[in-house]
């Protein structure tokens, strides 16, 4: 699999000056299998700048939402691919106890908020709940799995030719205790044995005390995360908007002090990874 | 053991940190964590029992209705929740899991997944007073 980056920036866009390194437009991570099968985990801004660079009328893409914060959908409305004709699109998200998918996007792919309806759009969309059980998009193996942060969220696992990678750039494990036993620790099993890790890394440890319960871990909690599930490199995700470039460095620098098993990167927009 | 659905993960959690006894229970209704609070009731540490399935536990806590009778299991609030999908509360005679008796009030709440799948349920206990 050949991995993209192109928004690794949290909660809202932060273009400026300071954060030109890491980069700041929000959550967007293409995933390209050896088949060519094109997965595009959330549709923050960094999405509009990967619908420009892809090819016209490109293959069946899959756009897999981990939930649907402004942050994780709004690029949506400024993906080309969206008002092609020819072009096959196909959004996954979590399952919800009351609206369906297209109703919960709707809210924000309809007036005031966005000029075009979803109805209305050239593209051939179909929408899908994740499925509970793994299912198969090409080459490709998928497991979703219901992780902690407000609302229905999930996180994803992606398994091609015995690699594996997993995806959870929203998430607060340590609001379910990080237990000694691994059966209690939300998103173990999508991380376990991974040789990449996205994980939420919002915040330096000397902040996450303000923001407990706020559905966002810590570096370290990223760091405890990988090393528990055994993952060989963990990629820092979902950067603060208020953290600039220096300050990120300095995350990075205590998540590494902080590893022992686990190799960190930090996530930066435009950074190709192989897995 | 499996991972633990979230929905169960953050129950527990939430349970962990409460004064009121709580009991979490799977789907088959096997006991997956008790708190502190409901150890006074069972009359054992959570951190000493292995496994608890259903079966071992009504038969060693032997309910009863309030008149001394054997309460069958599908009057039992877990149960209720589990089978019926909806919240259900009833007082009846229990023994810890150390033999001592008490009269307790139980509300068990039926945790569903987002997909309508029922996960489990949540048995909050509470000392009743004795009856005469």
């Amino acid at each position: 699999m050949k991995v993209t980056i192109w928004g690794s920036r949290g909660s809202i866009a932060s273009a400026g000056p300071d954060t030109v390194r890491y980069g700041g437009n929000t959550a967007c991570v293409e995933v390209r299998a050896a088949d060519g099968t094109l997965l595009v985990l959330d549709a923050g801004t960094g999405l509009r700048r990967l619908g420009a660079a892809l090819a016209d009328t490109p293959g069946p893409i899959h756009i897999l939402l981990t939930h649907l914060h402004m942050d994780h959908i709004q690029g949506l409305g400024f993906f080309g691919p969206l008002f092609d004709r020819g072009c096959e699109l196909h959004i996954w998200g979590p399952p919800s106890p009351t609206l369906d998918l297209r109703t919960r996007l709707t809210r924000y792919l309809s007036p005031p908020l966005f000029p075009v309806r979803l109805r209305d759009l050239e593209s051939r969309v179909q929408l899908h709940d994740a499925g509970v059980e793994p299912w198969q998009i090409g080459n490709l193996t998928l497991t979703a799995a219901h992780v902690i942060h407000p609302g229905p969220t999930i996180g994803y696992r992606i398994e091609e030719g015995g690699r594996a990678m997993a995806y959870l750039p929203d998430h607060e494990p340590a609001l379910g205790g990080m237990s000694d036993d691994p059966a209690w620790i939300s998103g173990l099993d999508l991380a376990k044995g991974t040789d990449l890790l996205l994980h939420d890394s919002q915040y330096a440890s000397s902040e996450y005390g303000l923001h407990v319960g706020w559905g966002h871990s810590s570096v370290a909690h990223a760091v405890a995360l990988a090393e528990r599930a055994g993952t060989r490199r963990l990629l820092t995700f979902h950067h603060d908007p208020g953290h600039d470039d220096d300050f990120l460095d300095g995350v990075l620098a205590e998540a590494r002090a902080g590893a022992r098993t686990t190799e960190v990167l930090g996530g930066r927009e435009g950074m190709v990874l192989e897995v | 053991m499996p991972q633990q659905p979230v929905e169960l993960i953050l129950a527990r959690h939430m349970a962990g940190g409460l004064a009121v006894p709580v009991l979490l229970v799977d789907a088959a209704g096997d006991t997956l964590y008790f708190n502190e609070a409901a150890e006074a009731i069972l009359g054992r540490r959570f951190d000493e029992i292995d496994a608890l399935p259903f079966g071992q536990r009504t038969t060693l806590i032997e309910p009863r209705d309030l008149e001394g009778r054997p309460l069958p299991t599908e009057r039992l609030p877990a149960v209720i929740a589990l089978r019926e999908g909806r919240p259900a509360h009833s007082v009846f005679r229990m023994n810890g899991l150390d033999g001592s008796p008490h009269v307790i009030e139980a509300t068990a709440i039926p945790l569903g997944s987002s997909g309508g799948r029922t996960l489990g349920a949540m048995v909050f206990l509470w000392r009743a007073e004795p009856t005469a």
